[in-house]
């Protein structure tokens, strides 16, 4: 090979035999191998971390999907509930929840007697382990139920969280020595009543579908309503965002003079794309609040800041799919003599439709995860509403969404708030999933089909 | 249309359909046409020739206007059709494109059924007036492009799913479905195998029974065996246009005669 003298065989200069490899070949395959090797080390410990993630997810959030419930038989005393015996559904509200705590302990006391548990602790701390709906929760049926006052009922009541963490593990009889809500002689109670099976441990739909609850009630806090809270700014990302956006990049792709101008909006919306959502968020809080006067924390105003954020992601998608388009296809439809509109909206539109559509996905799955600009605009926060009744409510009543939800319960003390946030982030990962493969499904079907 | 010059040749003289005079084409600074003169004859077959880059191309697409979606390109000089000004303002190009008609160099089917295809062009321009008389006219435009025996039995199959050739042909059908009087052809056979091409020839000598027929091609067999008229296209000049029979045997201009011996080009 290096030979390079007039007289030495040409067919010297690439090795003697092409059964050996020579030096550089040699070289450049093990290169190519170190290389290969490169890459499946890359994908190797992004697949490790996926997995360390997903397995920590999984573990520490799957305990908020189950909850400790006690079973007691109540009986509606009327002597406590409707002295008067006349049912008048006012007299029976007048009834505070402070009044029905009574019916609780008695029903403790009747559920030991029956059961032939041996307890030292008073009827008040033998209720105490319960979560502190449960008198409310009396209260709402009998108001509901008022011809039920007199007869024995049975109730799943919450156990509260410290009894739901004696449950699941975390909280220890060491842990709890300096804690005023719980005692030893009530786990010890607890262990009773779980061996008789009045307390149980099972499936918990309420932290699903249920609403968020203050700061002494982690038991009964569920993610449901903040859910309602992202799914209605989803339908306004979508409505403003999709529409404009593909709009937008008709325009500017399909029609606009290309010139300095339309080459200064193509750069800002590239760098819009690039802004930190919190910047959006102090702009929602800005206009939308302050100048305009929508409400504070309402679903509206998270979409319409949401939407401000989708839309370059959308228009940038947008305009890659329509650019994708072969212009033979803009070209044959120009020479039947179609008008420009004609070609753009019967045949480009159609052919960049999944690409739209997949970049939208994506961009509203984007959106869903957004927690900053929320923050900035008061949908973070304990919101205690229950599920707005219409889309006017949906819109404009106070909410939250469940990144912001999530975000919330993180940051409280209580450590079964914390749970709850895995939780949380479980059901939101679901949803950010089941987008994404939404859009591959859809890219890979519609792909190309020209 | 009543050139002078014209009534010297009494012998072949058809009606002229086009008219281009002194015609220039500019894309920014790039001078690429240069004052081209030509005349498309009714019911024949002008066929434009030249090496690469020549610009026969450019002014084919001049003819129609789809030069307009090019937005550096700029046009000049009178190009006529049928004694109206095409690039006047108050001429619409799509009302243009209706009548000058179009096939491309690469098949561009639309991702459709093949009767889509055929019926996009009659649906925009409101040429049927109920679904009897469009199976109609899909019908004629299929027969007519060579392709009705080969897809009758699926009209609804995409039109993407031909092969290359009845792509072709599909397009052709297409193009004439919308009637046009004049049909640019830029280098229709390029993509196809010989087979395919000898169909799409028989098929353009048919058409010039009704259409004026421009073709740009590369070949200059498939010129020679098309057309009866010829223009040969270099470094944006029209250098000569006449007979086609005249062109291939007894070229006036040194430089056609390098090209087509194939010294140049």
């Amino acid at each position: 090979m290096t030979d390079l003298s007039a007289n030495a065989a040409p067919a010297k200069r690439h090795g003697a035999s092409l059964l050996e490899q020579n030096a550089r070949t040699r070289r450049r395959n093990r290169a190519e191998a170190r290389f290969r090797g490169y890459g499946i080390a890359a994908i190797a410990v992004g697949l490790a971390m996926l997995l360390v993630l997903v397995f920590n997810i999984v573990s520490k959030g799957v305990g908020a999907y189950s909850q400790t419930f006690v079973t007691l038989e109540v009986e509606l005393q009327e002597s406590k509930l409707d002295k008067k015996g006349n049912r008048d559904i006012e007299e029976i509200k007048k009834v505070s929840t402070f009044g029905y705590a009574p019916l609780i302990n008695s029903a403790f006391a009747a559920a030991v007697k029956e059961g032939g548990l041996e307890t030292k602790l008073k009827a008040k701390d033998q209720a105490g382990i319960l979560s502190k709906s449960a008198p409310a929760q009396l209260r709402d049926y009998v108001i509901a139920n008022p011809d039920k006052i007199g007869e024995t009922v049975s109730f799943r009541f919450l156990a509260n969280s410290r009894v739901d963490g004696y449950l699941k593990g975390r909280v220890t009889r060491d842990s709890i020595a300096n804690d005023k809500s719980i005692s030893a002689e009530q786990l010890d109670f607890v262990d009773q009543l779980a061996a008789a099976g009045i307390l149980k441990k099972t499936f918990n739909p309420d932290f699903i579908l249920g609403s968020d609850a203050s700061d002494q009630r982690p038991e009964s806090a569920g993610i449901g309503v903040s859910m309602v809270g992202s799914l209605f700014m989803m339908l306004v990302v979508l409505a403003l965002s999709l529409p404009i956006g593909v709009a937008a990049s008709i325009y500017l792709e399909e029609f606009a003079p290309k010139n300095w101008f339309t080459d200064v909006i193509e750069v800002n919306i590239s760098n819009l794309a690039a802004v930190p959502s919190i910047v959006f968020g102090i702009l929602g809080l800005a206009v939308f609040i302050n100048y305009m006067h929508l409400p504070m924390s309402a679903p509206l105003v998270g979409g319409l800041v949401l939407t401000l954020m989708t839309l370059p992601t959308i228009i940038i998608s947008t305009r890659a799919s329509l650019k994708a388009v072969p212009p033979s296809i803009r070209d044959a439809a120009l020479g039947v003599g179609a008008s420009k509109m004609q070609a753009v909206f019967h045949h480009v539109l159609p052919l960049a439709a999944p690409g739209i559509l997949t970049g939208t996905i994506i961009g509203l799955a984007q959106a869903l995860g957004e927690t900053a600009p929320l923050l900035l605009i008061g949908m973070v926060g304990f919101i205690a509403s229950n599920p707005p009744d219409s889309i006017a409510a949906g819109l404009l009543s106070p909410n939250s969404a469940m990144p912001a939800q999530i975000y919330e319960w993180a940051k409280r003390a209580d450590p079964a708030f914390y749970e709850r946030a895995w939780g949380g982030i479980i059901i939101l990962l679901v949803f950010l999933v089941t987008m994404n493969t939404l859009a591959v499904i859809l890219r890979r079907r519609f792909e190309r089909r020209w | 249309m009543n050139d002078m010059s014209r009534l010297e040749r009494v012998v072949e003289t058809k009606n002229i359909k086009m008219e281009c005079r002194d015609c220039q084409v500019y894309y920014g600074e790039t001078h690429a046409i240069k004052d081209v003169n030509v005349d498309i004859e009714e019911k024949t077959v002008t066929a434009f020739i030249g090496p690469s880059g020549c610009g026969k191309s450019t002014f084919l697409r001049c003819l129609n206007r789809m030069n307009d979606t090019i937005a550096t390109a700029r046009v000049e000089g009178s190009f006529r059709l049928d004694g109206e000004d095409i690039y006047d303002r108050r001429v619409d190009p799509v009302q243009l494109r209706a009548k000058v008609g179009m096939v491309f160099q690469k098949p561009n089917p639309f991702p459709k059924s093949i009767y889509d295809n055929v019926a996009y062009g009659p649906r925009i321009h409101g040429l049927a007036r109920n679904k009897a008389e469009m199976d109609e006219i899909v019908e004629k435009a299929l027969r007519r492009g060579a392709l009705w025996n080969e897809v009758k039995d699926r009209l609804d199959a995409p039109g993407t799913g031909l092969s290359g050739g009845q792509q072709q042909r599909l397009c052709i059908a297409r193009a004439i479905a919308t009637e046009p009087e004049v049909l640019l052809m830029d280098e229709p056979c390029s993509a196809l195998d010989p087979i395919a091409t000898a169909q799409v020839e028989e098929l353009i000598d048919e058409l010039r029974q009704n259409y004026s027929v421009v073709i740009v091609t590369h070949s200059m067999q498939q010129a020679a065996r098309v057309s009866q008229k010829t223009a040969f296209f270099h470094l944006g000049n029209l250098v000569e246009f006449g007979e086609t029979g005249q062109i291939f045997t007894n070229p006036v201009d040194p430089r056609t005669e390098s090209y087509i011996t194939g010294r140049i080009g």
